[in-house]
């Protein structure tokens, strides 16, 4: 046998490195850059709060993808364009607090799971590139939404409320506020500690759905998609209809995000109508590979982890590129880099893995063989 | 002893033809209730054809179904799809795993069969979203696994298994289901050792006592010797004879399955030529082709020789070629002309002389949609620069098509390559046509020595003698030295000089194409000790 | 004929069809609003010149098997920094502008080689990889502007001059160099770019050229499938790689082209999203994910420019309201995800 080198290692520390290598780098990276920025404890525990409890609940859309074999779902953006034209006309219908919120939640979901079905259809007929064809999906929806939005509404799509009409009379403006559900959910228990706000509304929400997705994978279906992740062929030869379940992962996870999207939006109390949704494929991937998951596997720690770290590090990097060449410029490019380079890094990673991993697999089988052959000697036939 | 006991499948008088080519003729099966039938064939015999009919393979249905008749269990039955055949309780272990790696025991036991804890969700949303019910799948499993007596963690992942436990996965499968009537296996014991091999034949007969009865398919005849109540032999689609294992013996069960006439035209005439030199010696060779694995091989071939590898498929024939020349992950040494060949590196080989005609002609042979001119003369042009006019002193090496039409022309002429012209696209030549194209590529090198693996698979009788003939040309006007693997004996036969047996990656034995017929099967049916190795020049007659 | 019309619709497909039929509705339409047909027709192959190179730089990745080169934007940081280093040395005209070429494509080689090997360890999943590697070298590039040490002043900033510019202008180095190169004026509108387009077309031959050498035939065999090149004595890997470095330098070429023509060198996130139009004018043009020919350039890059050009003025004249951006967005990304869902052929 060839000498042992990094690609078939099998030595548990180096093999626990290179499956953690990206949280574990961006954690040293974090844990460089907190002290640079001369922020303080206080302020940092409360912005991870409020990140905690406003993006938590889009990145935990993506797991069902993860677990059905689709990757990740860059295909989420459609669902946040579903929430947020549930807004427009909660906002047009002037709608307010908790109801309002809910209503948005309510006129959304059809539209989240007719585009959730239609992209599911589409990745389905790019087996082997679903990751990049849920990538220009989004793209190509946006300038659907646009097209909607932009245009359609005031004009075909009947819309009253004249404060969020462009001054042409028709098409959404670039922003409207939220004012009217602005942070519902967030103060629907208020809980003040400290002089942080805990919104334990949001939290509730995000533990909820935490349960569902725990509930949801001991069952019936959670098993089939999780078949169908592993192996689409055995799936099938075993009666299980792999079309059917992958376009419900999609599905679900685009009606998630859609809700996600939502509860970010309440948050924020404002809403940028043509740019909101536009990175938050990139940010809820990069979160969630932070927090150490792959292409392949996905879990709910991931997601808690993926927020505390990325979101730190977001919030860390302008402040520390001021201090470290008087420019925050520099910082807020860093963090850009540092979220596509994640991606990057850690689907070269998994693709890189995967093949040394089949390679792996194929000596294992080999080398059996000669054992086998050295123990037998002859293979049970020859006994005259 | 014909006691009256109730037939529990009676397959009558069935036939099946793909396009034309008649696979199986007239097959009359029948399997008792609890008994154990060996089934025992050549490849192209019909095994696995008369085994998709019974488990209901689709691709049966799509190429026009079958003719006869099959009883299960005293109904008649037509099976179209294999859930039809798992629900009447006909079971299948196929020789290639069905399990997912990531998945545990009992997960893969229970795959898309998971018991299950209703709830009221599944009103609304549908059936599928009832809980398992692990508890209960643990329990069963273990009490498959214990009538395999096996200790075996129902919650260990398969890729951290034994590989003989993925085995013993497979059986529990078909074993925990309730209704399983009769259970085909089909070479279960390939990838087991010795005491697993035992495990599988006392599960066997364990099951055959339940009044479970088995398929047992195996190319092992010991095994078969060893746990089956009667033996089956097909033969070129038929049924050659019943044997039962305590009146018969290896040589008789050889013989019905390879037939004892003696094979027309065999060049009695022909004298033992005889050769000196050795132009290829292969010593301990190991190759990793998936489903042909070669297991330490060692033989050595005379220069001008046409030698013939034959066997069982999935022994282990066709890796030796495309181990040889590159194609798979490859260990050993391998000598060419007194010098060491580098493995795993398919340059080197062809640069050095050797030349492929590989059994997969569509996926690796050709370029289907190139033209002909193009994929006769690529290699040459890579190996040897042929075809390349030098540009600019020697740095821009020029594609001359002119030249490789030219040369094309001859070899459409030599072969008798029926085309159109030689820009069609290879895609469009029929299977014998693009054959011989494959064989005009390798020749276009001009090679010393020619490996040819399945030369003439899947093409019509009239050309397939055209193409054995080309080979003897190459050998007797040039003194190419020939390697022909094929699974076809007779063409074996006819063609070489001397012919190995695999079985099991290793060679099981080298004989004369003039030996008795029984001698080839009783290789191909492990039973090397048997035949004693022969020597060019020293043959048996 | 029905079957003779079906089968073209399903050779060239439904969305080429409908998007050529839009295309040459504009052209009828165009006079019908009130715009000039000619001058549009030569804003078509200005920029039909400009971008051309960019589709063009597309081709060796294709037929080598590397799939849709969604990571351009590495070539593009070459001819970037090209275009920079040569404008801080002060050169201008002709001289600086192959001076540019020169130092882009050294850049390129280097780049295109680190490329090559990162995509061989990953066959089968290179597009995605490829995107997120282009995006994250533009955002690493966004902080290399703004620390390298460049000193022109036409390049940094006015006030506190600490890195280059987000747009640089070209005007008095080497604008237009080629356009203006035996330039062809008719009226006093029209321009032909007689450089331009000689340029591309030289471009052209010489990847035409290419393909009809030994080591561009082997590049063919591999992306046609590289089991048989392999069993055949073609280093698989190696005519990946070259067929990376190949794709890179043209890629830099194409933006330097582009940049001359156009009047600017654009620094920061706007070459983000510079791989997309490029893609979607090749699979406009006929091209797939597995198989592309030197015709897809032409045509694609024709074809797609058509669109963007006459998309604005001729519907902004019809429904007096800019569309023109999202039907842009609508056309390019649904054309790439059309050609990803075609099943790729099949090698039997």
């Amino acid at each position: 046998m060839k000498k042992q080198n990094l690609t078939r290692t099998m030595n548990p520390y180096v093999k626990f490195f290179i499956d953690y290598s990206v949280p574990i780098i961006i954690a040293l990276l974090v844990a460089f850059a907190i002290p640079l920025s001369g922020l303080s404890g206080k302020y940092f525990i409360k912005e991870l709060t409020i990140r905690l409890s406003r993006n938590s609940f889009l990145i935990l859309a993506l797991l069902i993808p993860v677990m059905a074999g689709m990757g990740m779902n860059f295909g989420i953006v459609l669902g946040a364009m579903a929430g947020e034209i549930g807004l427009i006309f909660v906002t047009d219908w002037l709608i307010v607090g908790l109801p309002g919120m809910l209503l948005a939640m309510l006129i959304s979901t059809p539209i989240a799971i007719l585009l959730g079905y239609f992209a599911g259809i589409v990745l389905n007929r790019a087996k082997g590139r679903e990751m990049v064809t849920g990538f220009m999906l989004g793209f190509f929806m946006n300038g659907i939404y646009q097209l909607v939005v932009l245009y359609g509404m005031g004009n075909i799509i009947p819309i009253s409320n004249s404060n969020i009409l462009l001054p042409r009379g028709y098409g959404i403006r670039n922003a409207i506020s939220l004012i009217g559900i602005r942070q519902v959910m967030d103060k629907f228990i208020p809980l003040k500690i400290g002089g942080i706000l805990i919104p334990i509304g949001t939290l509730l929400v995000i533990a909820t759905l935490c349960v569902f997705i725990v509930w949801f994978k001991k069952t019936k279906l959670g098993q089939d998609m999780r078949t169908v992740g592993q192996d689409n062929d055995i799936a099938r030869a075993s009666g299980i209809n792999v079309e059917k379940t992958r376009i419900l992962s999609i599905v679900i996870s685009t009606v998630l995000a859609c809700y996600g999207q939502i509860i970010f939006l309440q948050n924020i109390g404002t809403m940028n109508t043509y740019n909101s949704h536009e990175q938050v494929g990139v940010f809820a991937i990069a979160a969630l590979l932070v927090g150490g998951a792959s292409v392949a596997k996905a879990s709910i720690f991931n997601v808690f982890v993926g927020v505390i770290l990325f979101h730190t590090m977001f919030v860390v990097s302008p402040r520390a590129g001021k201090e470290l060449i008087g420019q925050a410029q520099l910082g807020e490019y860093f963090r850009v880099f540092v979220s596509y380079g994640v991606i990057a890094f850690s689907l070269a990673l998994y693709a890189w893995r995967k093949r040394v991993e089949k390679e792996n697999e194929r000596r294992k089988v080999m080398a059996f063989k000669r054992v086998l052959l050295q123990n037998n000697n002859t293979t049970g036939g020859d006994k005259l | 002893m014909e006691s009256k006991e109730k037939y529990l499948l009676k397959m009558d008088n069935v036939s099946k033809d793909f396009y034309g080519n008649q696979v199986l003729k007239n097959v009359n099966l029948t399997v008792k209730i609890g008994e154990v039938i060996g089934l025992v064939g050549e490849n192209g015999a019909g095994k696995s054809t008369l085994m998709n009919i019974l488990f209901g393979n689709p691709a049966i249905h799509e190429t026009g179904g079958f003719e006869g008749k099959i009883f299960f269990d005293g109904k008649e039955v037509n099976f179209t799809s294999p859930f039809d055949a798992i629900d009447a309780g006909i079971g299948m272990v196929h020789q290639e795993f069905v399990l997912i790696p990531g998945f545990t025991a009992t997960e893969n036991i229970f795959l898309n069969r998971e018991p299950i804890k209703y709830n009221f969700l599944s009103e609304v949303f549908g059936n599928r979203l009832n809980l398992l019910d692990r508890k209960e799948m643990k329990k069963r499993a273990i009490k498959a696994m214990q009538m395999l007596e096996v200790e075996l963690d129902s919650n260990m992942l398969v890729n951290e298994m034994p590989v003989g436990y993925r085995q013993f996965t497979e059986i529990s499968r078909e074993i925990d289901r309730k209704y399983t009537k009769i259970l085909v296996l089909d070479e279960p014991t390939a990838v087991l050792t010795e005491t697993e091999a035992d495990i599988v034949k006392k599960v066997i007969r364990k099951l055959a006592k339940k009044g479970v009865s088995v398929i047992f398919i195996s190319h092992r005849l010991q095994e078969i010797l060893d746990c089956c109540d009667r033996i089956v032999v097909l033969r070129d689609g038929s049924i050659q004879k019943e044997l039962f294992p305590s009146k018969t013996n290896s040589v008789e069960v050889a013989e019905y399955m390879v037939g004892s006439e003696l094979v027309k035209n065999i060049r009695k005439s022909k004298e033992k030529r005889k050769f000196e030199e050795t132009i290829l010696k292969v010593n301990d060779l190991w190759v990793d082709m998936p489903g042909e694995q070669v297991n330490k091989i060692s033989f050595e071939v005379k220069k001008g020789e046409i030698f013939g590898i034959g066997g069982l498929t999935g022994q282990g024939k066709l890796g030796i070629a495309n181990g040889i020349m590159g194609l798979y992950p490859a260990e050993g040494e391998v000598k060419f002309k007194g010098k060491s060949i580098s493995l795993n590196n398919p340059k080197d080989v062809l640069e050095r002389g050797m030349a492929f005609v590989s059994e997969d002609r569509r996926g690796l042979g050709l370029l289907l949609d190139q033209p002909i001119f193009w994929n006769i003369a690529f290699t040459a042009m890579q190996i040897k620069d042929d075809f390349t006019k030098s540009l600019l002193g020697g740095i821009i090496k020029w594609r001359d098509d002119k030249a490789m039409i030219k040369v094309t022309r001859e070899y459409i002429d030599a072969l008798k390559i029926k085309c159109v012209n030689e820009k069609q696209f290879a895609r469009e030549l029929s299977g014998g046509n693009q054959q011989k194209l494959c064989m005009a590529k390798a020749f276009a090198l001009k090679p010393e020595l020619m490996f040819v693996s399945e030369p003439t698979r899947g093409i019509d009788i009239g050309a397939k003698s055209l193409v054995l003939d080309i080979l003897h040309y190459y050998n007797s006007k040039y003194g190419t030295t020939i390697i022909m693997t094929s699974s076809e004996l007779e063409e074996l036969r006819l063609t070489c000089d001397r012919i190995a047996i695999v079985d099991e990656g290793q060679i099981a034995g080298i004989l004369p194409p003039t030996a008795k017929p029984a001698e080839f099967g009783l290789l191909m049916l492990g039973k090397k000790s048997e035949v004693e190795e022969v020597l060019t020049g020293e043959g048996k007659d | 004929m029905k079957e003779k019309i079906k089968n073209i619709i399903e050779n060239v497909g439904l969305p080429r069809i409908i998007i050529f039929f839009f295309l040459v509705s504009l052209f009828v339409l165009a006079p019908v609003v009130g715009i000039s047909l000619t001058t549009s027709i030569n804003d078509v192959i200005v920029r039909f010149g400009m971008n051309g190179i960019l589709v063009l730089s597309l081709v060796p990745m294709v037929k080598s098997g590397c799939g849709l080169n969604f990571g351009l934007q590495l070539g593009i940081i070459a001819g970037l920094l090209g275009a920079v280093i040569s404008i801080e040395m002060e050169a201008t005209g002709f001289a600086g502008f192959f001076m540019a070429v020169g130092i882009a494509i050294f850049i390129a080689v280097i780049l295109g080689f680190f490329y090559g090997v990162l995509l061989n360890k990953i066959k089968g999943d290179e597009m995605v990889v490829a995107t997120y590697v282009g995006f994250s070298s533009v955002s690493l590039m966004c902080i290399m502007w703004l620390i390298l040490p460049f000193k022109s002043p036409n390049m940094i900033w006015a006030y506190g001059g600490s890195g280059l510019r987000t747009t640089i202008n070209t005007q008095g180095y080497w604008f237009h160099v080629l356009t203006d190169f035996l330039q062809i004026k008719l009226g006093s509108h029209i321009i032909f770019p007689t450089g331009t387009i000689l340029f591309f077309t030289l471009l052209c031959f010489l990847v035409w050229a290419f393909f009809r050498t030994k080591i561009g035939t082997s590049m063919d065999a591999v992306g046609s499938n590289p089991d048989y090149a392999r069993s055949c004595g073609v280093n698989v890997d190696k005519m990946r790689i070259i067929s990376v470095i190949l794709s890179t330098v043209i890629t830099a070429i194409g933006i330097l082209v582009y940049e001359e023509s156009f009047g600017f060198v654009q620094l920061y996130m706007a070459p983000l999203y510079m791989a997309f139009p490029a893609v979607a004018a090749l699979l406009l043009g006929g091209a797939s994910v597995g198989k592309v020919s030197i015709k897809n350039v032409i045509i694609g890059a024709f074809l797609f420019q058509g669109i963007l050009t006459m998309t604005p003025s001729v519907i902004n004249n019809i429904i007096k309201s800019d569309m023109s951006e999202s039907i842009r967005i609508v056309v390019s990304n649904g054309m790439i995800v059309y050609a990803l869902t075609r099943k790729s052929k099949v090698r039997s």
